[in-house]
């Protein structure tokens, strides 16, 4: 149980951890001032959230790990993030509709955790419910104004859902831990998430007059610590100095 | 003639009384142009400065650092919007005003044209590039002109708190290994003597200076602030065993102040020219970010027009 309650937790501090590393590459580059201090505000929510998640899945592991331990010092094969997050920023519509297509998972999924038997989660998820909203809010509207904005914004939009939405499958896969962890109450059942994922997806991309792209060949692999070439990359660079220096506090 | 110098002698009778001047206000024509060059310049400076900071946000080497300077940098971006509205209450848009920066026209902090090369760095920013900037914006809360001092007022408060954890990482690294402090050690020694350059050229050789002081908008000069960031970092460096890059430096005890080297006004000008290490690829970024941000900002427009010829319909 408390192997599956460490897996699972770490799965979701991963997703947000690696997706935060990511929209921090744009601190300095966005398109527009408030979009820079935007995006910033979203990476440091990912940020939050994840460090809760990881001090919390240190302690039930029970061998001393801090949230430090486990961003720092795991290899690309032992992180559990979804491909989704650990894809290139690309141009300002794939950035936005990576987060989209995320936060349409992540808020119904931390509304759920909000009643999970595991008190520490459902706390975790009470902080977090609030900025979730906010992120889909955000997202939402990004999404619906490069759609519905001009012929570049459109073609960009539409480029970007065609190209991630094989890594949306992910997201609602399921397997023993995850099985586990719903049969004690703690996870929420998937496919209700995968519900309110398809029918918030469906209200912003038809306002946004975009195609929902056919459900075809979906990746996976990286909740088994199978990820694309990119994940080496976002570690080395996140871990190098701390790597370096061994045992160092900072 | 007469009315405006009438109108010259009543503005300068309401600075001297310490009222502030406000953006409906009579004000001299090189009074405004003086404060749109200084408070875009500033304006300029938090926005390019969040590059060398940003340099560090993937390659914080913990979790707590990666969002404090997130959080910092997004300060920083925060300061750049509110001097860009200052600006705007004097009748320049910020596109225009960024345009200039883009263009190369507008100037912007030189201390942000050297590279962030350790982890210390972003601990010596903190420390000595903030807190050489809250010298000046300490006085700003007070300039004349009073949407720029309210914006300095809430700038400052966190500004004093960017101060403090640089301080706290630099004094982290100190007492850390060897290796840490050498970082820590090599991170002053390259940011010292930049940092004082920020306070600009000395009073000698400042020429907008005298009449920025009966403005009010400088209430203190270049080398007074300069000797009191000296004063006060050299007892900083002190505590947490760090060496001051100068061999000049000395406590006067007539004086009650420490003195210090000879500033190389050569590299100073240097880097104003467009010479320091990094001029190039700071503006190269900022207009990238621009036109890689172009049909971003025109779709949002064009689905604002939308909306709102939607709603009239």
């Amino acid at each position: 149980m408390s192997n599956a309650l460490f897996t699972y937790t770490l799965r979701l501090a991963d997703d947000l951890l690696i997706l935060s590393q990511r929209l921090g590459e744009w601190c300095g580059h966005g398109p527009v001032l408030e979009e820079d201090i935007a995006l910033t505000n979203r990476a440091l929510d990912h940020l939050g959230e994840a460090r809760n998640l990881l001090t919390y899945a240190g302690q039930v592991e029970g061998k001393g790990r801090t949230e430090d331990d486990l961003a720092y010092l795991r290899m690309e094969r032992q992180y559990t993030n979804v491909k989704l997050v650990e894809q290139p920023n690309g141009d300002y519509a794939h950035t936005m509709v990576r987060s989209f297509l995320f936060d349409a998972y992540h808020l119904p999924l931390m509304q759920a955790l909000l009643k999970s038997t595991d008190e520490q989660l459902a706390a975790i998820a009470g902080k977090s419910v609030k900025e979730a909203t906010y992120h889909l809010r955000a997202s939402s509207e990004w999404i619906i104004r490069f759609g519905d904005g001009t012929e570049e914004s459109h073609q960009r939009a539409q480029a970007a859902l065609d190209n991630l939405w094989t890594y949306t499958g992910e997201l609602f896969e399921s397997d023993a831990v995850l099985e586990e962890m719903t049969k004690a109450g703690i996870a929420p059942d998937i496919a209700a998430i995968k519900e309110s994922w398809s029918k918030t997806v469906d209200q912003v991309l038809s306002e946004a007059t975009l195609k929902r792209p056919a459900d075809a060949f979906m990746m996976t692999g990286g909740r088994k610590g199978l990820h694309s070439e990119h994940m080496g990359f976002i570690l080395a660079e996140m871990q190098h100095v701390t790597r370096a220096y061994p045992g160092a506090e900072w | 003639m007469t009315e405006v110098k009438n109108l010259e002698e009543l503005f300068q009778a309401k600075i001297d009384a310490e009222q502030k001047i406000e953006p409906k206000d009579w004000m001299p024509d090189a009074y405004r142009k003086n404060l749109i060059r200084q408070i875009s310049q500033h304006a300029h400076s938090e926005v390019v400065g969040m590059l060398p900071e940003g340099n560090w946000i993937t390659r914080a080497p913990s979790l707590k650092r990666k969002a404090i300077l997130l959080a910092k940098v997004q300060d920083e971006a925060g300061h750049g919007l509110y001097l860009y509205s200052a600006v705007e209450t004097m009748g320049t848009s910020r596109e225009q005003t960024i345009e200039d920066l883009l263009s190369g026209k507008a100037k912007y902090s030189s201390i942000f044209n050297y590279p962030t090369l350790s982890w210390a760095d972003i601990g010596a920013i903190g420390w000595l590039v903030d807190g050489a900037a809250i010298m000046n914006q300490v006085m700003l809360c007070r300039t004349s002109y009073g949407p720029y001092a309210r914006a300095m007022v809430r700038i400052c408060k966190e500004e004093s708190f960017h101060q403090r954890q640089g301080y706290e990482i630099m004094a982290v690294l100190a007492k850390g290994s060897p290796e840490q402090k050498e970082m820590a050690q090599d991170a002053l020694n390259r940011w010292w003597w930049p940092s004082l350059m920020m306070f600009g050229p000395t009073d000698a050789n400042s020429p907008h200076s005298a009449q920025s002081m009966k403005w009010k908008i400088k209430r203190q000069s270049n080398d007074e602030l300069r000797q009191t960031f000296i004063d006060r970092t050299v007892q900083q460096a002190e505590v947490i065993g760090l060496s001051i890059p100068d061999p000049d430096l000395k406590w006067n005890e007539a004086s009650q102040h420490y003195d210090w080297g000879a500033i190389d006004w050569t590299e100073f000008n240097n880097v104003v020219a467009g010479n320091g290490p990094c001029n190039k690829e700071r503006l190269a970024a900022r207009n990238k970010a621009h036109n890689d941000g172009t049909w971003v900002r025109e779709a949002a427009l064009a689905y604002a027009a939308k909306k709102a010829k939607r709603k009239a319909a």
